[in-house]
């Protein structure tokens, strides 16, 4: 039997030992009448079999890093170097637990103390944890910690329109039992002064996304401090794409208190969304009402370096129902890739990558302005994500792109945004070459002229 | 000297993995926004290698043996699931493409869904939710609105064993509900008389382990249920223990409306030094309409035959628990297992896991007191205090096992027993090493007698020694720091 090693003989004398004649024997706790069941299942096949028949079923898929792809809204097409999936396909990584047992988990601990290390310098925060299960969870858990903060006597939250509809979706999933006042997203028109203006004494915080989830790159300096001071002490909490830190002023420097957010551009593959990474960084005044792992440096009984799970009051199995939250198992190999994706391009090569990204999304957005019948919504500056107005329905234009150039177009915001119709989310990354763009280009102009 | 911090090993000017070139003209960067020094490391792509090559060293891990840590089912990891789940039609997909280029993965997703239904004897399966966790948290927030929904707002409490995960109370008060703890009777059954006193009108639900985290099996189980039942409640299954169950018995065809699955614990995906897992929901016929969404299902105008898949809401949905449609590279993993076994592979998993579990408990029963001393499941709870070696404790024995090459169990938990040793063998393992495990454990109650000290002073051969817990906490270090 695969994967069970157990002769025959075996399986006779272990029954032996327990005192028992047959293997059934070892359920007569379960009720009779409830006892091996008839299972609808399809009979096994062998390991050659499922490996062709998901080959078989992967052929009516179209690959998205296969063709030119400008769809991003979350999950982003991004070069992966090599090295990555090889530390990560190491079993001494990928086999292993939670590190509850530091003495031989130290490589595991190692590395995410690393990791909180690389996502503090990229955020310009304090303390990391490791970690959540993507961004959306990410960032319900940063309106958590503010409730938390203010011992749940905070009820309102100021929510931007423009943070991801699906995260913002997670955080009324999460909060649905908490009798929480949710505003500031109904008007997606809204300006970022109008939402300051919101926050007032009962608000637990303020959460933005930068670049917002239609591209567009604020300035956040001073909005930490007007938030601070209207809400006396109201917590602002900052979604953010990780790779555009590689350029632009994080917002731990402008005085957020919680930075988080979705870790996949760090070197993640898209697996048809996940799993991905939920990073999170905040404070250390607010450490104890931060969710999730943390790892600390210590000494063991010879004085040497180690490093071992730390401040575990906080967590499920210590505190149950008081616990700061009930994540256990979290996104452990996700922070393995980040942290090697991160050490392997390093300071000058993230920067480079986040440049590619934006210089291509210019290049694009310059482009598709100068087309008949387009439109780019997005105010420069952006960093790799614009919105375009396109003369007819997104289904339609991205039917065209599909069917006759194998394009995957952007993102439909009308989805999400009834008011913005025909807009279209575009996403360029380090994937897209020139030529790629170009005849992304093309492939709308000539959808305009068939119109 | 330990492995450095890949932050020592940075050489200022160093450059790793290297991005392709810029083939499009330059846009200027808008001055005002830029960030200043971006302070990572700057070391080459062998010094990343080398270095975490020599990290993965310093861990244990299923691969390397024995790790019967009690509750979280560490089976072996097939090799096939990560080749499968690296199909590049599979890995490549952007979760948003339109529905008519992703049909494959769709169809994943379904026979997943479906294939939970049919073993744990559910109306329908959710696949959204990334961990255990997240799974009861779904399933409270699904059996809070279906009270809500018949206009039932009295219901705020939901009862749990004292024997439970802590993560089903913190799972409980993360949903804005009340937890009731109910005590354990002198066979680790739920105390039924105390599980009565508790049942009202008040009560949303219970969540029950079933085996529970004793490894027994709930003796009472449809007296409880039917409690639950009778008092307008719903009954939760903790489903992380179903490894003891999967062809032998359907949650569902016993009452439990909802129940979540491991999928890194019952289906072999692995465990990844702490994630990712899948925690896939089932719920009974009138929870349908309330399940995270969307799920996958066959569109109304295609057949069985010739598929055609959509994503559809339910009516009634909690709202998503996460962005996009859960973890779908664990999915493949967890598909390409349930394909090797079919439904009789799955009651041998069942039956071996029983076995294992069984045997290593008779092998050890005689020196290791086990207080709920009765036929056990896929795991078995000893104290590890020994009568005759009274200044020794869990901890040592745990500490002492490093030593001899196996992974300790978990220890302190279940809170109900003193000094818990929770062993959980599973399947995968070898009469040869559960025997030596057994053998293992023996010595180590000998050497406690006689040489307690090299317990005490335990691991002796590991990368480090015992930790000093209590300086990491008060010296909060967790960072490196670039002064």
């Amino acid at each position: 039997m695969v994967y069970i090693p157990h002769t025959d003989e075996e399986r006779r004398q272990m029954l032996a030992t327990i005192g028992v004649e047959r293997i059934e024997e070892l359920f007569t706790d379960i009720p009779e009448k409830f006892r091996y069941p008839d299972l609808d299942l399809p009979e096994p096949v062998a390991e050659l079999e499922v490996l062709q028949e998901l080959q078989g079923l992967a052929e009516f898929n179209l690959n998205a890093n296969a063709v030119p792809t400008f769809l991003g809204a979350g999950a982003y097409r991004h070069w992966v170097p090599a090295v990555v999936d090889a530390i990560i396909s190491r079993g001494e990584f990928y086999t292993a637990y939670t590190p509850y047992q530091p003495e031989i988990s130290q490589g595991t601990l190692q590395a995410i103390f690393e990791y909180q290390s690389l996502i503090c310098d990229l955020t310009g925060m304090e303390v990391a944890n490791a970690s959540h299960y993507d961004g959306a969870t990410a960032t319900a858990e940063a309106v958590v910690q503010a409730l938390n903060v203010f011992r749940l006597k905070r009820k309102k939250v100021v929510l931007a329109p423009t943070v991801h509809p699906l995260y913002r979706a997670v955080i009324h999933t999460y909060t649905q039992g908490m009798g929480l006042e949710i505003v500031g997203e109904e008007d997606a028109s809204v300006s970022l002064d109008d939402l300051i203006a919101m926050v007032d004494e009962q608000t637990a915080c303020l959460i933005l996304q930068n670049p917002n989830f239609l591209g567009q790159l604020e300035s956040l300096a001073g909005v930490a401090d007007q938030v601070h001071a209207r809400g006396k002490g109201t917590l602002l909490g900052v979604a953010v794409n990780p790779l555009s830190l590689a350029l632009f002023t994080p917002p731990g420097a402008l005085g957020a208190d919680i930075v988080m957010g979705e870790g996949q551009p760090l070197g993640l593959g898209l697996n048809f969304g996940g799993p991905y990474l939920g990073f999170y960084a905040t404070r250390t005044q607010y450490v104890h009402q931060m969710a999730g792992r943390l790892v600390g440096e210590t000494t063991d009984v010879e004085g040497r370096r180690a490093f071992v799970l730390t401040l575990t009051a906080r967590e499920q199995h210590i505190r149950r129902a008081r616990a700061t939250s009930n994540i256990c198992t979290n996104q452990g190999l996700m922070v393995l890739a980040a942290t090697v994706y991160l050490s392997a391009l390093g300071k000058q090569g993230l920067r480079q990558i986040a440049e590619l990204n934006y210089h291509k999304a210019h290049y694009a957005a310059a482009r598709i302005a100068e087309l008949e019948g387009y439109e780019v919504g997005t105010a420069r500056p952006f960093f790799n994500e614009f919105v375009v107005r396109c003369p007819a329905p997104v289904a339609e234009v991205n039917e065209h792109l599909l069917d006759e150039h194998e394009i995957i177009g952007g993102y439909d915001l009308s989805q999400d945004y009834p008011a913005m119709e025909n807009a279209m989310l575009v996403a360029v990354t380090e994937m897209n070459s020139r030529a790629e763009i170009d005849e992304f280009v093309e492939a709308l102009a000539e959808f305009e002229a068939e119109e | 000297m330990g492995e450095p911090l890949i932050y020592e090993l940075s050489v200022p000017g160093r450059a790793g993995a290297k991005p392709p070139r810029l083939d499009v003209p330059e846009s200027d960067l808008p001055a005002e926004l830029l960030r200043d020094a971006l302070p990572l490391p700057e070391v080459s792509e062998v010094d990343v290698v080398r270095h975490f090559l020599r990290l993965s060293q310093l861990n244990y891990a299923i691969d390397k043996g024995f790790y019967p840590l009690g509750s979280c089912t560490m089976k072996y990891n097939p090799k096939i699931n990560e080749v499968t789940a690296r199909i590049p039609g599979l890995a490549g997909l952007h979760p948003l493409q339109d529905v008519s280029t992703v049909q494959g993965a769709l169809y994943v997703i379904y026979q997943v869904q479906e294939y939970l239904k049919a073993i744990g004897g559910f109306a329908g399966v959710t696949v959204q939710p990334a961990a255990g966790a997240h799974g009861e948290m779904t399933g409270v927030l699904i059996m809070r609105k279906y009270h809500l929904d018949r206009g039932d707002t009295r219901r705020d409490t939901i009862l749990v064993p004292d024997s439970a995960h802590g993560t089903n109370p913190a799972s409980t008060s993360m949903s804005g509900l009340k937890v009731v703890e109910i005590p354990s009777d002198p066979r680790g059954n739920v105390d039924l008389e105390a599980l009565k006193r508790q049942c009202g009108p008040h009560v949303v639900g219970l969540m029950l382990t079933n085996p529970n985290t004793l490894g027994m099996f709930e003796e009472h189980l449809e007296e409880v249920i039917d409690l639950i039942h009778g008092c307008g409640g719903l009954v939760y299954g903790d489903g992380a223990n179903m490894n003891a169950l999967i062809g032998v018995m359907r949650p569902g065809d016993v009452g439990f409306d909802v129940m979540h699955f491991n999928l890194h614990k019952t289906f072999s995906t692995p465990h990844g030094g702490g994630g990712p897992g899948a925690g896939a929901v089932g719920v009974s016929e009138r929870l349908v309409d309330f399940l995270p969404g969307p799920l996958v299902i066959l569109d109304p105008e295609s057949t069985e035959d010739d598929p055609y898949f959509i994503f559809e809401t339910p009516p009634k949905s909690i709202g998503p628990v996460k962005a996009f449609w859960g973890h779908f590279a664990m999915l493949v993993r967890a598909y390409t297992y349930m394909r090797m076994l079919g439904g009789e592979g799955m009651k041998r998993v069942a039956e071996h896991a029983v076995l294992n579990a069984n045997y290593l408990r008779v092998l050890v029963r005689d020196v290791y007191p086990i207080p709920y001393d009765r036929l056990c499941k896929h795991e078995f709870v000893a104290e590890g205090h020994l009568p005759d070696a009274p200044d020794v404790r869990a901890l040592d024995i745990a500490k002492r096992l490093i030593d001899y090459g196996v992974h300790p169990p978990t220890n302190y938990f279940p809170l109900i027993v003193k000094e818990a040793l929770m062993i959980e063998p599973t399947e995968t393992e070898s009469k040869q090493e559960v025997d030596n495990f057994a053998r293992i454990l023996l010595q180590i109650a000998e050497e406690a007698r006689t040489q307690p000290e090299l317990l005490h002073e335990a691991p002796h051969h590991s990368p480090v020694r015992r930790l000093d817990e209590v300086k990491a906490a008060k010296q909060l270090v967790v960072r490196y720091s670039h002064s």
